[in-house]
């Protein structure tokens, strides 16, 4: 299953890269081979590099009409064998959402970067965090990763790759004007260092495969389109054979599965990072580059003899509810720190149950929290 | 029907298929059997593709590898999966609403590219589906159920459109005209290109009841027969003769290079 990264897809080396690039190379080197985007500001140097990319390695790379085009030209060619990824940002994130539907019903692995913008305008914002995980019709789980690096946009667009072809369904990387539009220091592995997963294929010929029979695990091969297999890929709900089906059981079990695939693989999706949690009384969680100014202030606020601590959460969606109800088991208060109108607080109140409280410090004027205004949260609530 | 030599292009369990008696897809349907059947179309390597609505129900019950269920994005699925592996058969079954509303740009844009594809249009001039709505083919002056006093609204032409645009083979016939029709289907199989053929097809279960005030399949046929031209004949007739008329016969048939990418290695672009 696991196989090497291709070498000359792969830049190795230290570079000063910007974000957006970052992705583009973060997506070849996890094997990429099919990119498909409308243009978007701030997104469109991915689009660009993939554009000289693509050809470079093989791949395709089409301009669409319009977002629609993007996310179902991905579709097809997920279907067809190939790891496909497109880019956009918020309003053009919106066009998609009826793709994403229908990759999560037909089971499609492929990766969607959105790089949140405000609304009209192209400045900082984690406005789409609802967004990412509600925004199409539907019943559905989705993985979303939120890098907060140039260094993050690499990996985790590899992850995302990763977790796509793993559970059959659409990743998103969660980007956002911050990062996506920084040049930072990135250094690319080796290709024998970088973990590659691709989609389970089916290992019986197609009159014996049941197409969406699931292993116990719940993830059914995926055979590449023209290779005899025959299937039904509808988004309709459908049996174990692909036949549309007007069986409430069948539509019951189907999307038990596909939730299921998600939820009951939690423990390998969801991924967090502490900071100075072990004895920390005022926590601060933090996702994306919001979670950069969050650690400064906390480190800012330990000289200062408070004793303050960070989670960032590297997968917002599904939400990491254990590792939240542990921190606030332990803490005092817990300041949720976001560059909106405070969205995913929400989830933290959920996941922190009465155990403590939950302080929002939000920010929605398109642009990134300082620290002094991290600290002066901080400070106030460690008074 | 146990014996039809056809029935072994038909997913086994589909059938019974969902068509109304007297509907035209389900006629267009059997038109793609027999030309896929003579020239020996390789049913391993076909992905048929449907969106939503009666005709995109057709790859249902085909017994290939098909896509299903979203309303007017039958290209951008085919652009993806032939870039990606230009071996595929695509054949796009797509009803006006399908091909002319939702997926009007998609369908412009394919054209222009000069994809690889064959696109069958059944053309029954309304959204027959939802229970008969006006469509943009809908042909002036008939009443549908959103156009209770009669469509204001002039109709598009499908075939003009996709020459325009840049489609390398374009073919319109009605299902009254099975044999010229099969014939235009297997050479638009067999095309390297975007192929375009559209079918002028009664329905009347929505169309016909409302529209043409019957529900009879034979009077709804002969409606659009009386109706229809060939490309000759319409030679000699006025744009205002052929104004509610449906023009049949071969619009375009060339060769030019056919999509595979919006960024392609070459030696060198314009300086």
């Amino acid at each position: 299953m696991q196989t090497q990264a291709d070498n000359n897809r792969v830049l190795t080396g230290k570079h000063f890269m910007l974000g957006n690039y970052a992705v583009v190379e973060g997506a070849l080197a996890a094997g990429c081979d099919f990119f498909a985007g409308y243009p978007i500001t701030p997104a469109n140097e991915i689009s660009e590099r993939m554009a000289a990319r693509m050809p470079e390695v093989g791949g395709r790379f089409l301009q669409g009409e319009d977002e629609l085009c993007s996310i179902y030209a991905l579709t097809g060619a997920s279907l067809a064998g190939a790891k496909a990824m497109t880019a956009t940002a918020s309003a053009g994130f919106n066009y998609m959402q009826e793709g994403i539907g229908y990759a999560v019903a037909a089971e499609l692995p492929l990766v969607i970067v959105d790089v949140q913008r405000c609304r009209g305008e192209n400045y900082a914002t984690q406005s789409d965090v609802m967004q990412m995980r509600w925004a199409a019709s539907g019943d559905y789980e989705m993985i979303v990763l939120a890098p907060s690096s140039v260094q993050e946009l690499f990996e985790h667009t590899v992850k995302a790759f990763n977790f796509a072809e793993r559970y059959r369904t659409p990743v998103i990387v969660m980007s956002e004007t911050t990062i996506a539009l920084m040049r930072e220091n990135l250094v690319i592995p080796d290709p024998k260092d970088i973990e590659i997963v691709n989609r389970v294929r089916p290992n019986v010929p197609p009159r014996e495969f049941v197409p969406f029979k699931a292993d116990p695990d719940g993830i059914p091969p995926l055979p590449d389109l023209g290779e005899g297999y025959r299937i039904l890929h509808s988004l309709n709900p459908h049996d174990e054979w692909g036949g549309i089906s007007w069986d409430p059981d069948v539509f019951e079990t189907m999307y038990e599965r596909i939730i299921g695939k998600i939820t009951h693989h939690r423990d390998d999706i969801v991924e967090t990072q502490g900071f100075f949690l072990d004895d920390s009384e005022v926590v601060l969680i933090a996702y994306g580059s919001e979670s950069r100014p969050a650690l400064d202030a906390v480190q800012q606020a330990r000289e200062d003899g408070i004793k303050a601590g960070l989670l960032k959460l590297v997968t917002v969606w599904p939400v990491p509810e254990k590792e939240i109800r542990a921190v606030a088991e332990q803490a005092s208060v817990i300041l949720s720190v976001e560059m909106n109108i405070g969205k995913y607080a929400g989830e933290i109140e959920r996941a922190s149950g009465d155990c403590c409280d939950v302080v929002r410090v939000t920010k929605n004027r398109g642009e990134i929290h300082t620290t002094a205004e991290i600290y002066a949260a901080i400070e106030e609530v460690a008074k | 029907m146990k014996g039809n030599p056809l029935r072994r292009y038909l997913r086994e369990g589909s059938l019974p298929h969902f068509f109304c008696p007297g509907c035209g897809a389900a006629q267009v349907m059997n038109f793609f059997l027999k030309a896929a059947d003579e020239i020996e179309l390789d049913f391993d390597r076909l992905v048929a593709i449907g969106g939503v609505g009666c005709t995109a129900r057709i790859p249902v019950y085909l017994h290939a590898d098909a896509l299903h269920g979203v309303h007017g994005r039958t290209l951008p699925w085919a652009t993806g999966m032939k870039l990606h592996n230009p071996g595929l058969e695509v054949v796009i079954f797509a009803g006006d609403g399908d091909a002319a509303a939702i997926g009007g740009n998609h369908f412009i844009q394919a054209a222009r590219r000069n994809l690889d594809v064959t696109m069958i249009v059944v053309n029954n001039l309304n959204f027959a589906m939802t229970g008969g709505q006006v469509a943009p083919t809908t042909p002036e002056r008939l009443r549908t159920m959103t156009t209770p006093y009669g469509n204001v609204e002039p109709r598009f032409d499908l075939c003009e459109l996709a020459r325009t645009a840049g489609a390398t083979f374009v073919s319109r016939w009605s299902t009254c005209r099975s044999r010229q029709g099969t014939n235009a289907l297997k050479r638009a199989l067999q095309h390297k290109g975007f192929a375009l053929v559209e079918f002028v097809a009664q329905c009347p279960t929505n169309f016909g009841r409302r529209a043409l005030r019957t529900g009879d399949p034979t009077k709804c046929v002969q409606w659009i027969e009386e109706r229809s031209v060939t490309l000759k004949e319409a030679k000699n007739l006025s744009d205002e003769e052929l104004k509610d008329r449906f023009v049949l016969g071969d619009f375009v048939d060339y060769q030019r290079p056919v999509f595979e990418g919006s960024s392609i290695l070459t030696t060198g672009g314009e300086k």
